[in-house]
C-alpha cells in the first residue's frame, strides 16, 4: 500500500513538473522569444547568485578550517612528522592564497561582466607576455615547493644508521604482529615456507625451523599421496565391482579392497588383483583388457585438487631442501633473540626505528597517522620506513587533553572484509620505561617460545600504562 | 601533416533505406552513436550514484538498521538493514569503476567526440562508421557485464550457475563467490589475484576483468576513429590551427587513450592469467586462508605500475574533453574569443605529454625506490603549470566579456572553480613527503572527486545542455537547468569539501566504519562522524537534484521546444547543419572554412559573432 502511494506521489510530481515546464515555454512564446534566450533578469539573478555562492564557498571553507582545525590528528609525534607538518603548512598557505584569488576573480568576473545593453565584449584574443608571466611565476612557486619537498623526502627516505633499532611489522588478514630484533639488533631471517602456525607463525629461519619445515612438508606430501591413492583405489574398486554381476566375485573385490587399505599398497598390483577377479568372474583366461569408466565429476575434482596440491607441495619441498643446503647456521642467533609481540607495539621515545614490513597474504599498509608515517606492506617484497617518536603516550594525552588516547597503527591498503578493523595500538614509553618493558619480555624470546611450542601473547596483557 | 580532405560530395547521394534497426540500433551514423553512448553513460551514472548513496548512508549511520538499504540491497547484502562489510567494499569498487570508465570516459569521449568531431570539422561522418558502431556495442556489452557483476551470488547470477555454490571461501576459484569485485576500483593484486582472499575476488572479479577487457577494445576502436578523422577528414580551409579547442582536446585525448589503454589491457591479461592459469606475475611468497602457495618471483608492484601507467593518463582522458567543451561554451557565452588559443593548444599538448610521466605519484608509499619517487614529484608538479595556464586563460576570457549565463555556461564556470579547488590539493598530494601522511585517506578522495566528480561531470553537464539542441533538435528547459546547477554545485561542494578535513585527520579510505577510533581517539572519532553526517546529507541533497536533470533531459527529448539552427549564436560548423539530422551532415556541399572559430565581437563586424564559413571581408585581417 505504501509503495502504491509513493508511486502515485512520484507520478504526480513528474506530471506537475512537466506542466510547470510547459508554463515557462508558453510564457516565453508570449514574449516572443525562445525559452532558451536568457533574459537580462535571469542573467543578473544568476550573476548575483554567483557572487553569493562565492561567499558561501569562502565562508564555508573558513568555518571548516576554524572548527576542524588545520589537522584533526593533533601535533606530530615524530621528528620527521614535525618537519612535514611545517612543509604542509607552507604548501597550504600557498595554495589557499591561489584558491582565494582565482575563485574570487572567477566569480567576480562572472558577476561583473554579465551582458549589459549597449556594452560590447572586448575582442582581446591573446597576449604572449601575459602567458609568459603566468607560466614563469607558477613555475617559480612550484620550484620552491619541489625543492623543499624533495629535501624532506630525501631525509625521510634515507637509509638506516648505526643507531637505528630494527623492528619488523608482519601483516596478515586481519592483524599485525611486531618482531623486536633483540640484543644483537639483527632481525632473524625468514621464509614463508617455514611457517608453522603453532610455534613459528612468523616463519623465522633457523637450522631447526628449516629442518622441521622439511619434515612437515614431507609428511604433508606423504599424507596427500596416500589420500590420492586411496581415492584412486576407491574409484578402481567401485568401477570393477560395477562391471561384475555375480555377488560372489563382488564380495571378493570387497575383501581384496579391505585387505589393502590399512597398510601400504601398490596401486598397480592391486589393480592386477582386481583384474584377475574380474577375469575369474567372467570365466576368461589369459591377459584381460578392462576399461572402467572415468570417475564422476565430483571424484575427478577431488583427485585433481589433490594432484594440484601435490605439485605445489613438491615445489615447496624442493625449495626447502635447497634452502637447507644453502643455509649458514651462523644466522641462527639472529632469530633466537627476537621477541614477537602481538596486540600492542611498544616504542621508546627518541629512538630511531628502522621498521621493516612484510605481508603474509595480500597488500596491506602500515599507517601511523600520528607519526606521519606510512609504508605499504607487500607479500614477496620487504619494504622499510624509518622514524623517531618524539612524544610519549603520556605527553600526547596531556596535549590532547584525552586520558584515553593512544597512538595507533592502522592498515591503510584495502585488504578484505575486516580491513577497517586491522589495527594495533602503539604505546610510546620513556627510554627507561621501555628498557623495563624489554627486560620483562626477555623470557619470551623466540628461542624459548619455539621450544615451548607457543608464541601467542595472551590478549589484554600489558596494554595499560 | 596531411592536407585538408578530399571533397566528399557524392556520399549523400546514395540514399540507403534506413530501417529501425540500422537507424537506431546498429547505426553507423556518428550522431546516433554519440547519443547511444550518452544514454548508456547516463544510465550507468545513475546506478553508480545510487551505489554511492548506499555507502554514504552506511558511513554516516553505521550499525543503524536502514529499511532503505534493506529494500535495495536485499537480505543478502543488508540483512536487518545493516550493510555487509564486504558488500561495502563491493559498492565502493563498482562505484569507482563505473564513474571513471563508463560515465566519464564513455560518456564524455564517447558522446562528444562522436558527436562533434565530424560536425566541427566539416566531415560527413567518422572515418569508419563500422568501427564506430562496434565501439558502441562493445561498450554496451562491457556495461552489461559490469552491471551484472553486482548480482553475483554463490558462484552464479540470474539463474546461471558458473561456480560451486557450496565451496567455502578458502576453496574459491575464479568462478565462485558472491558479490562484485571488492578490491577497490584499482583492484590491486594479490587481493584481486587470489579468488579465495575475499568473496568478491571470485566470479565478481572475473566479470570485472572481462568487462574491462571489452571496454578497452571499445575505447581503442573509438580513439582510432577520432584520430584518423581529425587528421584526414577536415574540410577545405580547416587548418589544424582553425580547429575549435574541443577538437584539439578530443584529439589529444584519443592519442592518450591509444597509447595507455593497451597497458591496462596487459595488466588485466596478466591478472587473468594469475587467477586462472597458475602464473606468478603478481604473486610471490603467499599464504592465504591457511594455504601455502608455490608462486614465486612475482610482484604486486608490477601491477601497480602497469595500472597507473594507464591510470594517470586516464584521468586526463576524462578531464581534457571536459576542458575542451568548456572552452567552447565559455567563449561562445562570453561573446569573446577564448583567450590565448595557441597557449591553450600548447597546454593541452603539454598536459597530454606530461601525463605519461607522472604515474608514480600514485605509488609514493608502495615501497618503490625513493629516487624514482623524487622523479615523479618533479614531473607531477610540472604538470601543474599548463593546468594553471588554462585556468588563467579562462579567467581572462571572462574578463571584459558580455556574459550570457545559460545553464551550460554556469556549469563551465563551475568547472573552472572546481578545477582550481581540486587542482591545488593535487599540489599537496604531489609532494611525496606530504603524501606519506595522507595517501589513501579521505584527502585523496576529496581531491579526485573534486576534479573528476565535479570538474569533469560539470563539463559533461555543460556539454549536454549546450549541445542538446544539436543532438535532439530541441531545447532543454532553462529554469530547471538553473535549479539543477545550483543544487549540484552547492551539494557537491558540500559533499567533497569536508572530506579534506576527514583525510587530514588521518581517516583511511575504503573503511566500512570508523569504530576503531573509539578505542584510541574518541575526539577524532566524533569529528569524523560529524563530518560524515554532513557529507551524507549533502550527497542525498545533490542526488535528488539530479532527478531534475533527468526529468529535464528526457522530457525535452520528446516535448522540448523545437530548436533554432544556431540557438547560442555560435561560430563553429556544427551549427550550420540542419536541425533535423541528415545522414552525411550537410545536405549539399561541405562547408568551406575561412577563419578560426573565435571571431566573437570582432571590431568592425556587424554581428557579435562571425561563423567560420563566412569569408574574410575587404581589408579584414584573419586573426
Amino acid at each position: 500500500m505504501e509503495k502504491l502511494i509513493i508511486l502515485i506521489v512520484l507520478v504526480t510530481g513528474v506530471i506537475a513538473l512537466a506542466q510547470l515546464v510547459r508554463v515557462y515555454e508558453l510564457s516565453s512564446k508570449l514574449k516572443d522569444r525562445g525559452e532558451h534566450d536568457i533574459t537580462d533578469r535571469d542573467n543578473h539573478l544568476n550573476a548575483k547568485l554567483m557572487l553569493a555562492f562565492m561567499m558561501f564557498q569562502f565562508l564555508g571553507f573558513i568555518y571548516l578550517m576554524l572548527k576542524y582545525g588545520w589537522t584533526g590528528r593533533g601535533e606530530a609525534a615524530s621528528l620527521q612528522g614535525v618537519e612535514t607538518d611545517w612543509l604542509l603548512n607552507l604548501n597550504f598557505i600557498i595554495i589557499i592564497i591561489v584558491f582565494f584569488i582565482t575563485n574570487f576573480l572567477l566569480f567576480f568576473f562572472a558577476y561583473k561582466y554579465v551582458r549589459k545593453p549597449g556594452v560590447k565584449a572586448t575582442y582581446y584574443s591573446h597576449n604572449n607576455k601575459l602567458e609568459a608571466i603566468w607560466t614563469v611565476v607558477p613555475a617559480i612557486v612550484l620550484a620552491v615547493i619541489i625543492i623543499f619537498g624533495l629535501r624532506s623526502w630525501n631525509s625521510i627516505t634515507s637509509g638506516p644508521t648505526k643507531k637505528s633499532v630494527r623492528i619488523e611489522l608482519f601483516a596478515k588478514q586481519f592483524d599485525w604482529t611486531a618482531r623486536y630484533s633483540g640484543e644483537n639488533n639483527k632481525l632473524g631471517k625468514y621464509d614463508y615456507k617455514l611457517t608453522n602456525e603453532g610455534n613459528n607463525p612468523l616463519a623465522l629461519m633457523t637450522t631447526e625451523t628449516i629442518e622441521s619445515a622439511r619434515i612437515e612438508t614431507e609428511k604433508t606430501i606423504k599424507g596427500l599421496e596416500d589420500e590420492l591413492k586411496l581415492a584412486q583405489l576407491d574409484h578402481l574398486a567401485s568401477g570393477y565391482r560395477n562391471l561384475i554381476s555375480s555377488s560372489v566375485y563382488k564380495n571378493q573385490i570387497e575383501e581384496e579392497y579391505n585387505s589393502v587399505i590399512e597398510k601400504e599398497f601398490n596401486l598397480i598390483e592391486v589393480e592386477e588383483t582386481f583384474k584377475h577377479t574380474y577375469a575369474d568372474a567372467k570365466g576368461l583366461k589369459g591377459h584381460v583388457n578392462v576399461v572402467i569408466p572415468e570417475p564422476n565429476a565430483e571424484t575427478q575434482k577431488i583427485m585433481d585438487r589433490l594432484e594440484d596440491k601435490l605439485i605445489v607441495k613438491g615445489r615447496i619441498l624442493r625449495s626447502v631442501i635447497q634452502m637447507q643446503q644453502n643455509y649458514d647456521s651462523k644466522y641462527d642467533t639472529y632469530a633466537w633473540d627476537d621477541i614477537i609481540q602481538t596486540d600492542t607495539l611498544y616504542l621508546s621515545k627518541g629512538t630511531e626505528y628502522e621498521m621493516s614490513f612484510r605481508s603474509k597474504d595480500v597488500l596491506h599498509s602500515a599507517y601511523f597517522p600520528h607519526f606521519r608515517a606510512q609504508m605499504n606492506v607487500v607479500p614477496g617484497m620487504p619494504t622499510r620506513f624509518k622514524f623517531t617518536p618524539s612524544l610519549t603516550t603520556k605527553e600526547m594525552r596531556k596535549k590532547k587533553d584525552d586520558s584515553k588516547f593512544n597512538f595507533v597503527l592502522m592498515c591503510n591498503k584495502i585488504c578484505g572484509t575486516a580491513h577497517y578493523k586491522m589495527k594495533m595500538i602503539v604505546v610510546v614509553l620513556t627510554p627507561k620505561e621501555f628498557r623495563q618493558w624489554e627486560t620483562s619480555k626477555q623470557e619470551k624470546i623466540f628461542k624459548n617460545t619455539y621450544a615451548a611450542g607457543e608464541t601467542e601473547e595472551p590478549a589484554n596483557s600489558e596494554t595499560n600504562i | 601533416m596531411s592536407t585538408v580532405a578530399h571533397e566528399n560530395n557524392h556520399h549523400d547521394e546514395h540514399h540507403h533505406e534506413e530501417s529501425f534497426v540500422s537507424k537506431y540500433i546498429f547505426s553507423q551514423d556518428h550522431k546516433m552513436i554519440g547519443k547511444q553512448f550518452l544514454m548508456t553513460a547516463v544510465f550507468m551514472g545513475v546506478v553508480a550514484m545510487m551505489l554511492s548513496i548506499f555507502f554514504r548512508i552506511q558511513l554516516a549511520w553505521p550499525g543503524e538498521e536502514s529499511t532503505f538499504l534493506n529494500t535495495f540491497l536485499g537480505d543478502n547484502w543488508a540483512p536487518g538493514g545493516i550493510m555487509k562489510e564486504n558488500m561495502y567494499l563491493g559498492l565502493v569498487t563498482i562505484h569507482g569503476t563505473i564513474m571513471v570508465f563508463f560515465l566519464l570516459t564513455g560518456g564524455l569521449s564517447g558522446t562528444f567526440s562522436n558527436l562533434l568531431i565530424p560536425l566541427q570539422l566539416g566531415a560527413r561522418d567518422m572515418a569508419s562508421g563500422f568501427l564506430n558502431m562496434l565501439s558502441y556495442w562493445f561498450f554496451f556489452i562491457s556495461t552489461l557485464l559490469m552491471f551484472a557483476s553486482l548480482f553475483v551470488y554463490d558462484g552464479g547470477l540470474f539463474g546461471i550457475q558458473l561456480g560451486d555454490a557450496a565451496a567455502p571461501l578458502a576453496e574459491h576459484t575464479a568462478w565462485d563467490g558472491s558479490g562484485p569485485a571488492m578490491s577497490g576500483w584499482t583492484i590491486y593484486p594479490p587481493l584481486s589475484g587470489l579468488p579465495n582472499a575475499e568473496q568478491g575476488s571470485g566470479l565478481g572479479m572475473t566479470l570485472w576483468l572481462f568487462s574491462m577487457g571489452i571496454f578497452i577494445a571499445s575505447s581503442l576502436l573509438g580513439s582510432l576513429n577520432y584520430i584518423v578523422t581529425v587528421i584526414n577528414l577536415r574540410t577545405k580551409g580547416m587548418k589544424m590551427t582553425r580547429m575549435p579547442l574541443t577538437i584539439w582536446a578530443f584529439f589529444v585525448t584519443a592519442i592518450l587513450g591509444v597509447l595507455s589503454f593497451p597497458v591496462l589491457f596487459s595488466a588485466v591479461l596478466l591478472l587473468i592469467m594469475d587467477r586462472m592459469a597458475g602464473t606468478s606475475f603478481y604473486l610471490s611468497d603467499i599464504i592465504v586462508q591457511g594455504e601455502m602457495l608455490a608462486n614465486h618471483g612475482g610482484s604486486p608492484l608490477l601491477y601497480q605500475h602497469l595500472f597507473w601507467f594507464l591510470g594517470h593518463p586516464e584521468v586526463y582522458i576524462v578531464l581534457l574533453p571536459a576542458l575542451g567543451l568548456s572552452s567552447e561554451i565559455i567563449a561562445t557565452n562570453s561573446r569573446k574569443p577564448i583567450f590565448g588559443y595557441k597557449a591553450m593548444i600548447g597546454s593541452i599538448l603539454a598536459i597530454g605529454f606530461l601525463s605519461f610521466i607522472v604515474w608514480g605519484h600514485h605509488m609514493f608509499v608502495t615501497g618503490m625506490n625513493p629516487f624514482l619517487g623524487s622523479v615523479f614529484v618533479f614531473t607531477t608538479l610540472l604538470i601543474a603549470i599548463p593546468s594553471a595556464v588554462k585556468v588563467f586563460n579562462y579567467l581572462t576570457t571572462l574578463w571584459k566579456g558580455s556574459l550570457v549565463l545559460t545553464p551550460a555556461m554556469m556549469f563551465a564556470i563551475g568547472l573552472v572553480s572546481t578545477f582550481i579547488t581540486g587542482g591545488v590539493t593535487g599540489i599537496i598530494l604531489a609532494d611525496s613527503a606530504l603524501d606519506i601522511a595522507i595517501h589513501d585517506t579521505y584527502f585523496v578522495v576529496a581531491h579526485f572527486h573534486i576534479v573528476m566528480g565535479m570538474s569533469a561531470v560539470f563539463g559533461m553537464f555543460g556539454g549536454v545542455y549546450h549541445w542538446f539542441p544539436k543532438m535532439f533538435g530541441r531545447m532543454m528547459n532553462t529554469r530547471l537547468g538553473y535549479v539543477h546547477f545550483w543544487i549540484t554545485i552547492i551539494g557537491a561542494y558540500g559533499v567533497f569539501f569536508p572530506m579534506h578535513f576527514v583525510g587530514l585527520a588521518g581517516a583511511p579510505r575504503r573503511y566500512y566504519d570508523y569504530t576503531v577510533y573509539q578505542e584510541f581517539d574518541q575526539g577524532t572519532y566524533d569529528m569524523i562522524m560529524d563530518l560524515n553526517v554532513i557529507v551524507t546529507f549533502f550527497a542525498i541533497f545533490a542526488a535528488i537534484g539530479q532527478i531534475l536533470f533527468l526529468f529535464n533531459f528526457f522530457y525535452s527529448i520528446f516535448r522540448g521546444p523545437k530548436a533554432p539552427q544556431n540557438p547560442w549564436r555560435s561560430n563553429t560548423l556544427e551549427w550550420t547543419t540542419p536541425v533535423e539530422h541528415v545522414h552525411g551532415n550537410w545536405p549539399g556541399d561541405l562547408p568551406i572554412v575561412h577563419r578560426w572559430p573565435y571571431d566573437y565581437s570582432k571590431p568592425g563586424a556587424e554581428e557579435d559573432f562571425i561563423p567560420q564559413t563566412i569569408p574574410l571581408a575587404e581589408g579584414e585581417e584573419e586573426h
